[in-house]
């Protein structure tokens, strides 16, 4: 490998991730000064308190100051790492971000790794398989999951696996009466395995479409026509010919993905009520709390940026056919 | 029967079921919506046939009447974004600044993920039904955008157009007659197509409870509402608003998928 392209293309892309976090903070930042929301209202909540402590409260966010000091002090604290406290969990917006991205990181690799390695394989055998009832049924289930909303999907089932079978408790990351760090591995597991199912079911769809009509693209190629003539047939011949030419555009298109999946990590938790950043980003925007909001945009940023980055390295650096075209050069 | 006269058969069709759905929903009055408490949370019958709710209301109507909505929104959404989508392209067509000023445009939105977009626009605005639709509408231009540019591009490297501009056309008589009825499938084709992402965001957004009130008739309210009823096995509360969902979703595919067989010639016979 070209480690000294390599290394050009890192240093270009993490200029590129500190041109958009600043754009995408400014933007975020700008959006919610522009909003009616009042950060002391929804601090105080449901007290009441006396005027002279609002303005207390109100002096102390700097409420009443003009947008460009604000800014420039969000901006400062944001460069020393700290992002404020959350208002609704009361703690510092770091650790919630913490906690709750990797309980995310969880349930969203897990799924991304079933619904990959599930949809390469049904677009593989619908390709292999054109025009049979295995591509047909793979086509419809790809068109069904693509249409169907993913909080209904979720909504199905946890109506038919956990309250009609009981197999699952229905929601709560935690069971009740329990602290966070006590709970047991398979506790955990227990209430994974629903949501990340539910994700799994939808990425299926997309990767299995697309793998299906490369595959039908490359077998209809001339050299596949010469490897049949050279008595090539069978799984070996969609092994050496077929996978060698989808899996890497398939992989980037995995990797592609990450804004949709985390998009669906967001309904599905909060419709399984598991405690990760989508269930986090939904309360501190129904509940104005502003902090915590900014820093879930910045983060789940960050999340799509790499995704995007490894698909765009994969492509440049791991095809054989894109390198060898750049050392020509 | 042609193939031709079945794909306009089908499309006919299709969007006379969406328009009958939203011309529908118009005379669905607050009245037919009434509580009715002797009737209530009762399963799919002939009488209810997608059941009745925990006020007695009849799901059928409810249903109907966020799809309306739904379509509505849609529209909204598809006709707003393709608008952004068309003045950026051009824009970028303008100067070399101006076209990587518009790809890094898209480049940031794209990075961000999309149910936050609308989420950040929809606080801005101060939430409400009015937030939710112009947060949907202002958001779905990225994917029409970059499928219009690179077409754009595409068409740049034509002789013709060198041999335009070397005739001294200016560049909007180029632009109007030489690139828009190039892009115009791809236009036309982009609105209906963003139209089941607009639909399924104005969904999800309402379902988490960003806009809306809880007493209005949008599916998605209808659906986090029924989540408290899940527990009781009042299954229908979800699986009929959400099943109508989908077809609405597919109706679009459909139309989307017959439109391309007729407005695009280079797959005119497959």
């Amino acid at each position: 490998m070209n480690y000294k392209s390599l290394g050009k293309f890192l240093s270009y892309k993490l200029i590129r991730l500190v041109l958009l976090l600043v754009a995408v903070s400014l933007i975020s930042f700008l959006l919610i000064d522009l909003s009616p929301i009042d950060p002391v209202k929804s601090y105080i909540g449901e007290v009441s308190v006396s005027p002279e402590q609002v303005a207390k409260l109100e002096a102390f966010w700097g409420v009443n100051e003009p947008i460009t000091t604000k800014l420039i002090n969000w901006l400062g604290n944001l460069l020393h790492g700290d992002f404020g406290t959350s208002l609704i969990y009361r703690v510092p917006v770091i650790d919630v971000i913490s906690e709750r991205f990797f309980a995310s990181l969880t349930l969203m690799f897990s799924s991304w790794l079933i619904s990959g390695v599930l949809g390469f394989v049904f677009g593989v055998l619908a390709g292999m398989h054109k025009g049979t009832w295995i591509d047909k049924a793979v086509k419809v289930y790809c068109y069904i999951l693509l249409a169907a909303p993913t909080f209904w999907i979720a909504l199905i089932l946890l109506m038919v696996f956990s309250v009609d079978l009981g197999w699952f408790p229905t929601g709560l990351g935690v069971p009740v009466g329990k602290l966070a760090e006590n709970v047991t591995f398979f506790e955990w597991l227990d209430r994974l395995i629903l949501p990340a199912i539910t994700l799994s079911l939808l990425g299926v769809a997309q990767i299995a479409m697309y793998t299906r009509d490369k595959l039908v693209n490359v077998l209809s190629d001339d050299y596949i026509l010469f490897a049949k003539a050279r008595g090539e047939n069978g799984w070996n011949l969609i092994k050496r010919h077929g996978i060698r030419n989808i899996i890497l555009p398939a992989l980037t298109l995995q990797f592609l993905s990450f804004n949709e999946l985390f998009g669906g990590a967001v309904l599905v938790e909060q419709v399984f009520s598991y405690p990760g950043i989508g269930q986090a980003a939904v309360a501190a925007g129904l509940r104005s709390d502003v902090p915590l909001l900014l820093a879930i945009v910045l983060f789940s940023t960050l999340f799509v940026f790499c995704g995007n980055a490894i698909a765009d390295a994969l492509y440049n650096f791991v095809d054989p056919r894109i390198k060898e075209g750049e050392s020509s050069e | 029967m042609n193939l031709r006269t079945k794909t306009l058969l089908i499309i006919s069709l299709t969007a006379l079921i969406l328009i009958a759905i939203v011309i529908n929903s118009f005379f669905i009055e607050a009245s037919s919506l009434t509580t009715n408490f002797p009737m209530r949370n009762m399963p799919p019958s002939f009488e209810h046939i997608f059941g009745t709710d925990w006020m007695g209301r009849d799901m059928f109507t409810r249903t109907l009447k966020g799809l309306g909505l739904s379509i509505q929104v849609g529209a909204f959404a598809s006709i707003v974004s393709t608008i952004i989508a068309v003045i950026l392209t051009f824009v970028s067509r303008l100067n070399k600044y101006l076209d990587s000023f518009v790809n890094w445009l898209i480049d940031l939105f794209a990075s961000i993920p999309h149910l936050l977009v609308i989420i950040l626009v929809s606080i801005s605005l101060g939430g409400g039904l009015f937030g939710v639709i112009i947060a949907v509408g202002v958001s779905h231009w990225t994917s029409l955008t970059r499928v219009l540019r690179a077409e754009i591009k595409q068409i740049n490297t034509f002789e013709y157009i060198a041999l335009s501009k070397s005739f001294g056309k200016s560049n909007l008589w180029i632009t109007g007659k030489h690139f828009l009825p190039l892009v115009l499938t791809q236009i036309i084709l982009g609105t209906i197509l963003i139209f089941p992402h607009a639909i399924m965001h104005e969904a999800s957004v309402t379902f988490l409870g960003f806009g809306l009130s809880p007493h209005e008739p949008a599916i998605g309210i209808i659906l986090s509402e029924s989540m408290k009823y899940l527990a009781t096995g009042a299954w229908w509360l979800a699986f009929f608003p959400g099943l109508s969902l989908l077809l609405i979703i597919l109706i679009f595919d459909l139309i989307g998928d017959n439109l391309r067989k007729l407005l695009d010639p280079t797959k005119a016979h497959e």
